[in-house]
């Protein structure tokens, strides 16, 4: 069985760490393990947090708390887990779902496309390609609600971000910061390049599940015209 | 149509014990601040004690009562004053409509709820009531309080109702009856200076063994850039042995995260749900409460406990809520009925 270490989040949580890296076989053992244990859940269990290369655990110490002095509720918390950790080490690799992201770049919706073209010595139109030209891995959903960490930036066209950030960054909008690129799910402030806007929502309080992305899926960006995304801003406004 | 806001206060929303479920889709936890009052003040109340609360920050606001209600006000001192009558935290008070609840600054502690039998009305989202203000839902329309909001109680329960039947049968021609028993202020640990439990992080080993020492056994003061998100703190600068290449991870409230400056950063209730700096050490969920009575300005020292400590002393409160629950059922007569 590969090598995973624990840790405790403060009394209420522990941190499942499944490797080092942020590889392919990591991402499916976490994956598999989120999955196992939102299937079935462990007593005292409250909910989990995939990250990078780890899982984290939320639990009720209370509920799982044993006033005769057995084990701690950290310990029985381990004891759950363990059988969990050992069916995730295997197992075969769930088809991921693939979403579509349809974005208006450039122009009002996009002010920083230009000088991202500019910074890598690229046409506005190489940028769009390349960005919308590959899928991207949600590694997590985190920094605001329904907001994904997306793995697998062409290099070609990362960019540092702002040396001024913005305080507001309009709902939707789609940046690259540095290496990385995402869409900003409600209005933010933020240091990110913005090179286009979607008007898919990506976070709705009133839907079961509210984000449009969990860890796992493949996003791919298909750019559209300034009149398709006002069309469609009506639709979902 | 029950209570209506005169003045809001400095900020002032609808908390509930929190909102779990959806941190992996990047919802924060929210709720109350200090856990520990809320469940008082609701017991008070006559509820169950995950209901919602109003948490009023620092100044609290003036609410004008359309409608007679059973309330209970516990954790930081906000001098409230009912028609210009002072009166007391920590016990039931029958509220006659008509009536004007104001408070003032905090003068202890950084932080008052107010629960009313039934708690407040506002909209469950994902499972619970509690404001979260950045993303705008929960609460009220997702924001702090404002003029003229109007709020709305649910249905009290049986224990509730059987407490405003005594009082209003007391109450005569007074526009406000409190209950002659009270929770102890002891119970509260709100003083200056506290000692907060603190749980070691996944990185403690990789600070600087001065910099360990300096955790446990000097002061930190909490600076004004601290919110519900979290407490920013000044003290002695904490540095790594060796730079450490974190991936972004979960935190959870009470988190003691430690940015490149060397000054910690504690999460609180609205924190994001993932970050990534150095984390030296966790706020013991017993003593959370505690910390967040702190307001800018205040010094806190940390002591160190064992995640199995942290867990009984939690279960030990848990236990004396449940006892507190079961005395005043017994003080009030409701259990000679």
């Amino acid at each position: 069985m590969e090598r995973h270490t624990y840790f405790p989040l403060g009394d209420s949580g522990v941190v499942v760490k499944l490797g080092n890296e942020i590889d392919q076989c990591t991402h499916q053992k976490i994956k598999r393990l989120s999955a196992l244990l939102q299937d079935e859940p462990f007593p005292g269990m409250v909910e989990i947090v995939p990250g990078y290369t780890t899982v984290t655990v939320y639990y009720d110490p209370i509920l799982l708390y044993d006033p005769k002095g057995g084990s701690t509720p950290y310990e029985r918390v381990l004891g759950f887990l363990n059988p969990f950790i050992a069916r995730a080490q295997s197992g075969e690799a769930r088809e991921p779902r693939l979403v579509e992201i349809p974005v208006c770049y450039g122009g009002e919706y996009g002010p920083d496309l230009e000088e991202v073209a500019r910074y890598n010595g690229l046409e506005p139109e190489e940028v769009i390609r390349i960005h919308s030209g590959q899928d991207y891995l949600v590694h997590m959903i985190g920094f605001a609600p329904g907001f994904p960490y997306l793995g697998g930036l062409d290099e070609r066209i990362a960019t540092p971000r702002r040396s001024i950030p913005r305080t507001a960054i309009p709902q939707g909008s789609v940046g690259i910061g540095g290496s990385q690129t995402g869409v900003y799910p409600i209005v933010s402030p933020g240091g990110w390049n913005i090179i286009g806007r979607t008007a898919l929502p990506l976070f709705r309080p009133e839907n079961e599940p509210p984000s449009l992305l969990r860890a796992g899926d493949l996003v791919r960006f298909r750019p559209i015209s300034p009149k398709d995304y006002d069309e469609q801003k009506e639709v979902t406004s | 149509m029950s209570v209506e806001v005169i003045q809001p206060g400095v900020c002032t929303t609808v908390q509930d014990l929190g909102r779990y479920g959806f941190q992996q889709h990047g919802v924060i936890v929210g709720g109350a601040m200090d856990s520990f009052a809320t469940r008082v003040a609701n017991l008070l109340a006559g509820n169950q004690g995950g209901e919602a609360v109003l948490e009023l920050t620092l100044k609290g606001p003036a609410l004008l009562f359309h409608e007679d209600l059973v309330i209970a006000i516990c954790g930081g001192d906000m001098a409230p004053v009912l028609d210009g009558k002072r009166v007391d935290r920590n016990r039931p008070i029958w509220v006659k409509r008509g009536s004007t609840l104001q408070f003032s600054h905090a003068k202890k502690g950084c932080r008052t709820y107010l629960a009313v039998a039934g708690g407040w009305d506002v909209p469950v989202i994902m499972g619970s009531r509690s404001t979260n203000f950045r993303a705008g839902f929960g609460g009220v329309e997702g924001r702090l309080l404002q003029p003229k909001d109007r709020l709305k109680t649910n249905e009290p329960g049986e224990f509730s109702r059987f407490l405003a039947s005594a009082f209003s049968e007391q109450a005569g021609a007074n526009s406000s009856v409190q209950a002659d028993w009270y929770v102890p202020k002891a119970t509260f640990t709100y003083g200056a200076n506290p000692v907060v439990r603190v749980i070691r992080g996944e990185h403690y080993d990789d600070f600087s063994s001065l910099s360990r020492q300096s955790f446990w056994e000097e002061d930190f003061r909490v600076t004004p850039q601290s919110d519900r998100m979290g407490y920013r703190l000044e003290g002695p600068q904490l540095t790594l042995s060796s730079p450490l290449e974190i991936t972004s991870e979960a935190v959870t409230a009470g988190t003691i995260q430690v940015p490149p400056s060397g000054q910690p950063i504690v999460l609180l209730a609205d924190r994001q749900t993932t970050g990534g700096y150095p984390k030296i050490g966790y706020v013991a969920s017993v003593d959370l409460p505690v910390f967040a009575q702190l307001k800018p300005g205040d010094r806190v020292r940390f002591q160190e406990v064992s995640v199995g400590d942290a867990q009984r002393a939690l279960w030990e409160r848990d236990s004396e809520l449940k006892q507190l629950r079961v005395a005043m059922e017994l003080i009030s007569g409701w259990r000679q009925r």
